[in-house]
């Protein structure tokens, strides 16, 4: 009963806080929906991320603080691979990459550590993040690279009828968002259709009674950690695409842990919503809240999308702790 | 046959309850406190002191205080450096706009500071744990980042944003020459080490390892939870309070913002798993690796006899860390503060093989 | 079998409790009441509610209904904190021990609810802080003696048998020199030696002390031989309540040891 409160109050305040500037008129029409479609994009590729860290977690109960850099890693492989190749063979090499980097992982991190506290594992996934970025930067370099996806980088204009001057929206973000979805849709009809799709959530749902029934332990968590990184490559290259391929890529993904708080740590749904709510919150938050601060306490410019995630987070950890779509949790003694 | 306890008996509970209780640490202490403050300042040339003895100085005090927090009590923070910058404005705005407090008052006043603010970004403590704190503390991190590079009334309308403290006087001794810098730290660090191993070894301390070992069990022994983690988040703060403006003052002598973002929290973190956790010790230890690596990887290709870049130094460096902190999760999670308890075990039997 | 204490008046009340776990019903409306000085067995099939019982005299659980009245005062929810300070003290069936520390360290905690020196005497060490720990170290070692375990004081917990482990969670709850000691399968996993050892400190804390005692028992024998007075449940339901002949007696608890359907 309380967890329904909770739920209906902060979705209102969200809703409020989102609806505001176009209700206090404080902003035209048109541009409040640029804005919201905006922050809409970047949500898209933060759920990408997020989507990464879901699939472990569910599989695995590890917290992979690590998703982000293999995005960067991903991308980095990439770009760099297509200097020399048509991109195509470029993503097929670098899923390769990406699936052995899953093997390494689970062989030399993770058999190790099985039955250790999450903290403990979670510590290692930042061991595998400084290890990564490292490796990452000295074969690939550390220069700013590009992914050219072949989509041109003009916008368009749409809905000129409808609002006045029309709406600036970029052609690749409309392609991050179709492959998103195709993304998603592929994974949940792999979870739902395939027998190793069955035996993931089976081993999501309970480790001993998974292996008790013959489920091989390893090999799913080898397959779920290369299903990470195949979602992380799609997203390091969406991403690369978009800001080109550089560090702050892989620090930007540590948004993606408020996302899963928002979401729930084992929902996939969760983690696309939680993503959606982040990058418009953060967006409308900078775009319209910032200013308003700015003025008040006369401040030395915005940045409020900096923390604004992750006060979010704190205040649904405060509130909803298990996310919107996660489990409850129950402490026997 | 040197490191044996033969012969030294315990007549009473305050005898068993000495810091020291074998006589060869005891001496060994001694030893070392000579060699610290009497032997260091005309063994350790300037360089070393200003490159690796003062930073390891104030990040063991550092690593100290989070250690009370996520090795004692068992509470994660990812975001401690956010504790630091907040004990380093502190101080900076302190000293700023009441020049007549002495620096010893100022520093004190900044760790309670630090203390306040981190008492209630500890507060999510109370309902959250494992994961779920550790974004939280996130949150802190980023928000004092922002705080302390937007509101300008911290950095004093700094256009540029960043912040320079001027010599530190202490009762007319200046602080002007690396020698009196590592000095001063090392009495400030010695002091503050004995207070922290006092306090774990007393009822708070074990209240905290209790929160850590099993929380549910240490409730239904009369254990306050509430008390016990907002304690540790306080003390903890404090010290890396009290650190940070020691960062500041004393090693820095100006600093942006940037200076306490998340990589030096992650540092702090790393200083801890590897040094030890739940250790006094083991919090030098780790400091001292941190600090050191870098350097011995600028070093060392010069040694061998090959070129490294810059570049390439930084990167080993982040995969060594890297690989490191995963070896010691794996084989020795008590980091190397165990590997020295082991190491005197061994003493005490050499040389026989048993 | 127990000489030299009278048993008193009753100090725990245990009146219509029920508790509920979303759908699963551990509890259904059970009452029964507590003796001071004695020794009462709580047995029955497994999955009971025994255990759930005992979290609910403590405050781990909330009973929906029903209330639990302690030293003549009345409550339903009581958080265990101030179980604890009330003088309620219990032991886990999972050792609930801090794997971290020493068996001495380990003792002591239980007398943090008694120590109250502030977090500034005890870092600088202040004279009165430092009398409190060794005023503390003395009861504890007190303790230590009573449960013989002088030898593996310093010992990480971690690294004992089952057994001393057991007997170091007794210890614990004893230095809280608690009025009512609850004992969550006190000799589960032991052999016969470490058995009787168990029932002779249990009937010795009983005698010494006064404390009363309620424990959970799968062991008929140790069960007939110690206790005063036994309650019997069965899937949540209390269907026995007297002395162990009464109990043994009783064809309800017969049939539910020996699985009859009803």
């Amino acid at each position: 009963m309380k967890r329904n409160i909770n739920l209906i109050i902060l979705s209102v305040a969200l809703l409020a806080g989102m609806i505001a500037p176009l209700a206090t008129g404080a902003s035209a029409a048109g541009f409040w929906v640029e804005v919201l479609l905006g922050g809409l994009m970047a949500g898209v590729l933060y759920s990408l991320v997020a989507l990464g860290f879901v699939l472990i977690f569910k599989a695995s109960g590890v917290f992979n603080f690590a998703q982000g850099a293999m995005v960067l890693f991903a991308a980095l492989s990439v770009a760099r691979m297509a200097e020399r190749m048509p991109l195509w063979a470029a993503i097929l090499l670098a899923v390769v990459i990406m699936v052995a980097l899953a093997f390494i992982i689970e062989r030399l991190v993770l058999r190790p550590l099985v039955n250790q506290d999450p903290v403990v594992l979670l510590m290692a996934t930042l061991g595998v993040t400084f290890f990564l970025n490292g490796l990452g930067q000295s074969v690939w370099g550390s220069d700013v690279y590009e992914i050219n996806l072949g989509i041109a980088r003009e916008p368009i204009m749409i809905l000129q009828s409808v609002f006045d001057g029309g709406i600036l929206v970029n052609k690749d973000d409309i392609a991050a968002t179709v492959a998103a979805v195709v993304l998603v849709t592929l994974l949940a009809l792999f979870f739902r259709k395939t027998k190793t799709g069955r035996a993931l959530r089976a081993v999501a749902d309970d480790h001993l009674a998974a292996q008790s029934i013959g489920i091989p332990l390893n090999r799913i968590w080898v397959i779920v950690w290369s299903l990470a990184g195949v979602v992380a490559l799609v997203a390091g290259v969406i991403w690369g695409a978009k800001l080109g391929v550089q560090f702050s890529v892989s620090q930007v993904a540590l948004k993606a842990l408020p996302v899963v708080i928002l979401g729930g740590f084992t929902s996939i749904p969760g983690a696309i919503i939680g993503g959606l709510i982040i990058g418009v919150g953060e967006k409308m938050a900078e775009v319209f809240l910032a200013p308003i601060a700015v003025h008040a306490f006369n401040l030395a410019g915005g940045g409020i999308e900096n923390w604004f995630a992750y006060v979010l987070a704190l205040v649904f950890l405060l509130v909803l702790p298990e996310g919107l779509f996660g489990e409850k949790h129950i402490d026997r003694v | 046959m040197l490191y044996r306890e033969n012969g030294q008996f315990k007549t009473s509970y305050r005898g068993d309850q000495q810091m020291l209780p074998i006589l060869q640490d005891r001496i060994f202490m001694a030893l070392l406190l000579l060699f610290v403050f009497i032997g260091g300042p005309f063994i350790f040339s300037d360089y070393m002191l200003l490159s690796t003895i003062i930073p390891f100085l104030i990040l063991s005090l550092a690593a100290l205080g989070l250690n009370l927090l996520v090795g004692y009590c068992g509470q994660i923070s990812l975001g401690h450096a956010a504790f630091m910058s907040v004990g380093a404005y502190a101080a900076y705005n302190l000293a700023l706009r009441i020049p007549q407090l002495n620096f010893l008052v100022v520093l004190i006043l900044a760790g309670l500071i630090a203390a306040l603010v981190g008492l209630l970004f500890g507060i999510p403590s109370l309902r959250i744990r494992g994961l779920y704190l550790a974004v939280a503390t996130l949150a802190a991190q980023f928000f004092m980042d922002w705080t302390f590079a937007r509101v300008k009334w911290f950095t004093n309308y700094a256009s540029s944003g960043s912040v320079s403290t001027a010599t530190i006087d202490l009762f007319g001794w200046q602080l002007n020459s690396p020698v009196r810098k590592y000095l001063f730290l090392a009495a400030v660090v010695t002091v503050f080490a004995v207070l922290a191993k006092n306090l774990v070894r007393g009822h708070m301390g074990r209240a905290w390892m209790a929160m850590r070992d099993m929380d549910v069990a240490a409730e239904v022994i009369g254990i306050r939870p509430v008390y016990a983690k907002l304690t540790a988040f306080a003390v903890s703060s404090f010290y890396v309070g009290v650190a940070g403006a020691l960062w500041g003052f004393v090693y820095l002598g100006s600093w942006e913002p940037l200076a306490f973002d998340i990589n030096l929290s992650l540092n702090l973190l790393f200083m801890i798993i590897i040094g030890g956790m739940g250790s006094i010790l083991g919090s030098f230890f780790g400091a001292f690796f941190i600090v050191a690596l870098p350097i011995l990887l600028n070093h060392l290709p010069g040694w061998i006899g090959f070129d490294m870049s810059t570049a390439m130094v930084s990167n080993l460096e982040q995969m060594i860390f890297g690989s490191l902190i995963i070896f010691f999760l794996i084989v020795e999670p008590q980091g190397l503060a165990r590997l020295w308890a082991i190491g005197k075990e061994k003493l005490r039997l050499w040389p026989f093989p048993h | 079998m127990q000489g030299g204490r009278q048993i008193g008046g009753v100090v725990l009340g245990m009146e219509g409790i029920s508790l509920a776990f979303g759908g699963v019903r551990a509890l259904q409306d059970v009452s029964f009441d507590v003796r001071e000085h004695e020794v009462r067995a709580i047995i029955g099939p497994n999955g009971a509610g025994k255990s759930s019982m005992l979290n609910v005299i403590n405050g781990v659980y909330h009973p929906q209904q029903g209330t639990v009245t302690f030293k003549g005062k009345k409550r339903r929810d009581v958080n265990t904190h101030e179980a604890a300070e009330q003088g309620i003290a219990r032991t886990f069936q999972n050792i609930a021990l801090f794997k971290g520390m020493s068996v001495l360290d380990n003792i002591m905690t239980g007398r943090n609810l008694r120590m109250k020196s502030g977090l500034l005497a005890q870092a600088l060490r202040l004279p009165w802080a430092v009398r409190e720990e060794l005023q503390h170290r003395e009861a504890v070692e007190q303790v230590i003696d009573f449960l013989e375990i002088q030898a593996y004081r310093k010992t990480p917990v971690g690294r004992l048998p089952y057994g001393l482990q057991k007997r170091v969670d007794l210890a614990r709850a004893l230095a809280m020199e608690p009025t009512l000691l609850l004992l969550d399968e006190p000799m589960a996993g032991m052999n016969v030696e470490e058995k009787q050892d168990m029932c002779r400190f249990i009937l010795d804390v009983n005698d010494q002390f006064g404390t009363t005692i309620v424990l959970i028992e799968h062991d008929m024998g140790v069960v007939m031989d110690i206790s005063d007075r036994v309650v019997v449940l069965d899937y949540g339901r209390k269907i026995g309540d007297g002395t162990p002949g009464e109990v043994r007696g009783n064809q309800a608890v017969i049939d539910a040891y020996l699985g009859v359907s009803h």
